[in-house]
This record gives structure tokens, C-alpha cells and sequence, in this order.
């Protein structure tokens, strides 16, 4: 099968979940990278070292922002050009959305979020989970190209090959803009949470450490998120001592404790995380919904009834404001030999 | 302005959807708005307060399509519009998106046409993207945050990597993240007026476009496995030796 696989970046730097869908394509055969934007020598050099086979490279300044309508256009346009039996994007927000577009400009369908692959000739099925992940369906499509996207951190990521390089073919930038980026504001030195190795998590107890007191003068409301600030404060602790990241359950942040960004479960992100580390959260099945992929669970729960513990492999009952810090001395021993 | 909002019936989050006879069943879970699909309804009314207009509910569906137009309708919606035809009966979500764009074309004029980020049920996430490739129009995706003057919208977009600022003219595609603002509760007086309002069905043949053929195919559905997993509750005399005895788990698990 010959496979084009959109290599989705941010400002040149591949999202993990990329790399993961190369190696993928490998399996089924050739790969061509997908490489749209502006200044890409270093995305197309790492794309060979992860194993893509050629690129088509539209690097343009008109496509140095990522923009929907001239992304998908330029993918349109390439693939008319180069074809191809099978398009692979990662689930990210720009590869859902360019997957969904590739759809209807290319008279396919769109396999979206797949978490397994069988290939059978040159067909292809997929299982994706629905229903916030309580039922897995397996779905194909009879029309070609197969489009499908890929969840993060589900498929193997391959090991690069320092060095190794292949032919680079430039394709043309698509015009027509209807909409104009005017800048971003970035997340600010942490590590993403559908990246990250590790997760700290927190629920709405995180604010309750009966230990703490709140300096004098705040009323109720501003106490309460002083307090909600100093627990998550404490994850961010663990958090960092494992180069991980801190997450939060729908009720902290419906509380204003944390932003929606932060919001794992249904109604929030999807995590898998090599270890998840639930504090003050009962584990919810709108919560399991975004982080039951996790490779490890441990849960600390004040509450011996708490869901979160039939979906954990360890688990402290107790009182997290103890355990935390502890745990995060104890980390910083053990990885500090 | 003319205001849109497109909305889909669902099973709500705390159903226990299963696998029966091949097909998803949840009981005697109540059906709802789609959860997404209630920041698509009140983003809209947001825009309405601020510049006027009205704004109109669409769903394509069966009958459990009306328990979201009757949502939206009660949350402040002015009309609705129910989109149903013995023909839909297989329709995927990129049909929907087909049908969507198709309406959206016949109510004519509209300004903004607003989508929930996805529907929990098949969690495609697909819709808006779509609907605003077959309409020619910018697709405005994932936005926290929306301001529309002179002609044009300009969103704050919730991306992996933090905030993406685009702006484009009228008219656009916006699908929504939960940023925008808690969707408010329907009044009493607004459920009063849904359970009055007639909403009127249109037919394919109405919208005069044919039933769009699903392009997935489902072969089948399991439940997904139940994570088997035994919980080792660690329990020592004082908090650091608990640590001790969890790290040396963690470590032992060889995932760091």
C-alpha cells in the first residue's frame, strides 16, 4: 500500500503522534511524507529519520500558519498529483480537521481515531472507540483513498535513523485564503498533556487541605481558589520531578480551580499517559472516558469506595496531602541514583 | 445577524452504553443534547445578545432529534428546524454534514452556523470542518472565544500547542470548546414556549438534495474490554514509608 502520511507540526516542531503514524505506514509499505509550511529543513530531515521514504514539501510563507482551507487545498492538489491508496494523519486538531476536509474534497470517507488497524489486501479495517470509548466499533470504508487518523500514543513511535535521507519533491502551496492568522499565545513551558509521559491529576479536593491557612482577608471565594492554587501547586511538584504534566477532572475545573485546557475526560482531553496519577478524584465515568488508555493507574482517594481504584493497579487510601509530597520526596531520592 | 446552530440528540455522558444485538444500547439513560452541541446553542445567543439577529436550531434525525431542538429552543433559540426523512436511516456523520451544509444553503443568509466540537456518541469531530468545505466557507474550529465586527469574526482557537488568533469575513463555520462560557440552564418560561413551539420537519426532497450515501461502514461493535486489573492498596505506618513502598512499585513497572 502506498501510503501519504501529513506530518503535523507546530511551527516546524512534529507532533509525536507524526512519528507514530509513519511507523505505521511502514508497515503497510511506502511512505511519503506530507510536510505543508515555511522554513521546513529540520521537519524534513527528522520525517527521514523516522522513516519516511520521499516528501512533498510545500514550503511557502503562505503557509507558514497553519490555516484549514489552504492546507487542505495543498494536500488536494498533491494528491492529485502523486496519489497514493491510503492517507494516515495523526488525531490532532489540524489532522482531524484536514482528515475530515481530504474527505470530502477526495470523495472518500473519513476513518476517524483509529486505535487498531487490520490490513486485508487493499482494504483496510479500523477500530475506533465511540461512546466515549465504552464500545469499540470496527469500521472500513469501500472508497478510496482510505483516510484515516490515528490517536496518539497508541501505535509504537519507531526509532529514528540518524542520518538517513531521501528524495524531496516541491509541490506547489495552494492560494485562496478566507481566513488570516493574527498570533498565538503558546502554553507556557509545560509539557503537553497529549505528549506527556506522566500526569498528575487533581480533583476538586485539591483545594480542601484541611492544613493549610489562607493569608488573613480573603473572603470565602478567594480562599478557596488560594487553596485550590497551593494543592495544584503541589501536583505541579510531582509533576515536574517526573518531566510530566498536570492535568485536572471536570469538577476542579468546573470550580474555576484550573483552565478548560487542563480538563481530562469526555467533555475534556483524551490522555494515555505511560502512568496517571489520580489525586482527590473518584474516577467518574465522563473522567474514564479521557484516561482509561493509561498504561499505569494509581489512585489516591480518601474514599476506599472510590471508582478510580477498580481502574488503578495501585492505590493509596488516604489523605493526598500527605501522600503527594511524600511521594514526591521519595521520587526525587529514588531518580536522583 | 443570522444565527445558526446545529445540534444532535445523545445519550447522556453518565449512560452505560453496551453492545446488544450489535447495536449500542444505554438503557433507560436519558437522551439529551448532544453535551458539545449545548456551547454551539448558547455561543449563538451570545452572539445574538451582543448584535442582534435571530438564531435557529437545526437537528437531522428521527423523533430524539427534537429532545435537542426542544433544548436549544427552551435555552432561548427563536426557531428550529428538524430534518428528517425515512431515507437518513444509515446516514454517517459525513451525510449529516452533507444534509447540514444543504440547509444551511436553503435557510440562506446566515452569518455564523455554529457545531459542537463532536457528538459523544461517534466522537467523529468531523461535522464543522466538513459542513464548512461544502459551503466554501471558513472553517473556524475548537474556538474559545469569538468577537464579530464589521463583517468579520475573529476566534481564539484551542490547539495543542495554546491559542491560535484567526479571523475571517462572514460568513463561517464556528465549532466550539467549553472556553466559551458555561451554557445556561433553559428557563421556565423558555421550557414553556418549547413544548409549544411546532418545529417544523423538512424532507429531502424538501431540502431538495438526495439522501448523501454513507461512506463508513461499520462491521461491529464490542464492548471495550474492561481493564483487568487488580487494585494493591499500599498502606505502611506513616505517609513516607507508603511513598517508599508505591515508588518502589512505580519503579518496578519500568514506565518512567
Amino acid at each position: 500500500m502506498n501510503t501519504l502520511v501529513y506530518i503535523d507540526h507546530f511551527k516546524g516542531e512534529a507532533l509525536q503522534a507524526s512519528w507514530e503514524a509513519v511507523g505505521v505506514g511502514k508497515t503497510l509499505g511506502k511512505v511519503t511524507g506530507l510536510v505543508f509550511g515555511s522554513g521546513l529543513e529540520n521537519l524534513i530531515k527528522n520525517a527521514f529519520e523516522f522513516g519516511v521514504d520521499e516528501i512533498l514539501s510545500a514550503d511557502d510563507t503562505g503557509l507558514a500558519d497553519y490555516r484549514a482551507e489552504l492546507y487542505a487545498s495543498t494536500l488536494k492538489a498533491a494528491f492529485f498529483e502523486h496519489r497514493g491508496d491510503l492517507l494516515l494523519f495523526p488525531t490532532t486538531s489540524r489532522g482531524r480537521e484536514l482528515a475530515a476536509m481530504a474527505a470530502i474534497d477526495l470523495d472518500s470517507g473519513p476513518l476517524v481515531d483509529a486505535i487498531a488497524l487490520e490490513a486485508n489486501g487493499d482494504s483496510l479495517i479500523v477500530t475506533r472507540p465511540i461512546y466515549g470509548g465504552k464500545i469499540l466499533a470496527k469500521a472500513t470504508c469501500s472508497l478510496r483513498p482510505l483516510i484515516v487518523t490515528l490517536r496518539g500514543r497508541v501505535f509504537p513511535k519507531p526509532a529514528p535513523e540518524p542520518g538517513k535521507t531521501g528524495p524531496v519533491t516541491k509541490i506547489a502551496a495552494a492560494t485562496g485564503a478566507l481566513t488570516t492568522v493574527e498570533g498565538y499565545s503558546t502554553n507556557e513551558g509545560g509539557v503537553s498533556l497529549t505528549d506527556a509521559n506522566v500526569i498528575v491529576s487533581g480533583g476538586r479536593g485539591v483545594s480542601e487541605n484541611p492544613a493549610l491557612q489562607p493569608p488573613a482577608g480573603m473572603d470565602a471565594k478567594q480562599a478557596e481558589a488560594w487553596r485550590a492554587g497551593q494543592g495544584f501547586a503541589m501536583l505541579k511538584e510531582l509533576a515536574d520531578v517526573l518531566g510530566g504534566a498536570v492535568s485536572a477532572s471536570r469538577a476542579a475545573v468546573d470550580a474555576g480551580y484550573v483552565p478548560y485546557a487542563m480538563q481530562v475526560g469526555q467533555t475534556g482531553k483524551l490522555v494515555a499517559p505511560n502512568i496517571y496519577f489520580a489525586c482527590g478524584i473518584s474516577g467518574a465515568i465522563q473522567h474514564q472516558a479521557g484516561m482509561r488508555s493509561s498504561k499505569l493507574i494509581v489512585a489516591i482517594n480518601k474514599d476506599p469506595e472510590a471508582p478510580i481504584f477498580k481502574l488503578a493497579r495501585y492505590g493509596v487510601v488516604g489523605d493526598l496531602f500527605q501522600i503527594v509530597p511524600a511521594l514526591t520526596a521519595a521520587f526525587k531520592k529514588r531518580l536522583a541514583k | 445577524m443570522k444565527l445558526v446552530a446545529c445540534v444532535k440528540t445523545t445519550p447522556d455522558t453518565t449512560a452505560a452504553v453496551k453492545v446488544e444485538d450489535g447495536k449500542p444500547t444505554w438503557g433507560d439513560a436519558p437522551l439529551v443534547i448532544n453535551p458539545w452541541d449545548e456551547y454551539a446553542v448558547e455561543a449563538a445567543l451570545q452572539q445574538k445578545e451582543t448584535h442582534g439577529g435571530t438564531v435557529t436550531a437545526i437537528s437531522v434525525g428521527g423523533e430524539e432529534a427534537r429532545i435537542a431542538l426542544k433544548h436549544a429552543l427552551a435555552m432561548g433559540a427563536d426557531d428550529a428546524i428538524l430534518i428528517s426523512d425515512p431515507a437518513l436511516g444509515k446516514a454517517d456523520p459525513q451525510a449529516i454534514a452533507r444534509i447540514l451544509a444543504a440547509a444551511i444553503q436553503k435557510l440562506g443568509g446566515v452569518d455564523l452556523a455554529f457545531f459542537g466540537r463532536q457528538a459523544i456518541d461517534d466522537d467523529s469531530g468531523t461535522s464543522a470542518a466538513q459542513a464548512a468545505r461544502l459551503l466554501g466557507w471558513a472553517a473556524l474550529t475548537l474556538a474559545s472565544v469569538i468577537k464579530v465586527e464589521n463583517g468579520s469574526v475573529r476566534v481564539e482557537r484551542a490547539i495543542e500547542e495554546g491559542r491560535q488568533a484567526v479571523s475571517a469575513k462572514l460568513p463561517a463555520v464556528i465549532s466550539l470548546v467549553k472556553d466559551i462560557g458555561e451554557p445556561r440552564y433553559p428557563s421556565f418560561m423558555g421550557i414553556r414556549r418549547a413544548s409549544k413551539v411546532e418545529i417544523p420537519t423538512w424532507s429531502l426532497a424538501q431540502l431538495g438534495v438526495a439522501a448523501p450515501a454513507p461512506v463508513v461502514e461499520y462491521l461491529s461493535l464490542m464492548d471495550a474490554p474492561v481493564r483487568e486489573v487488580v487494585c494493591e492498596l499500599i498502606k505502611a505506618a506513616s505517609p513516607q514509608e507508603t511513598a517508599d513502598q508505591l515508588v518502589d512499585k512505580i519503579v518496578g513497572e519500568k514506565l518512567l
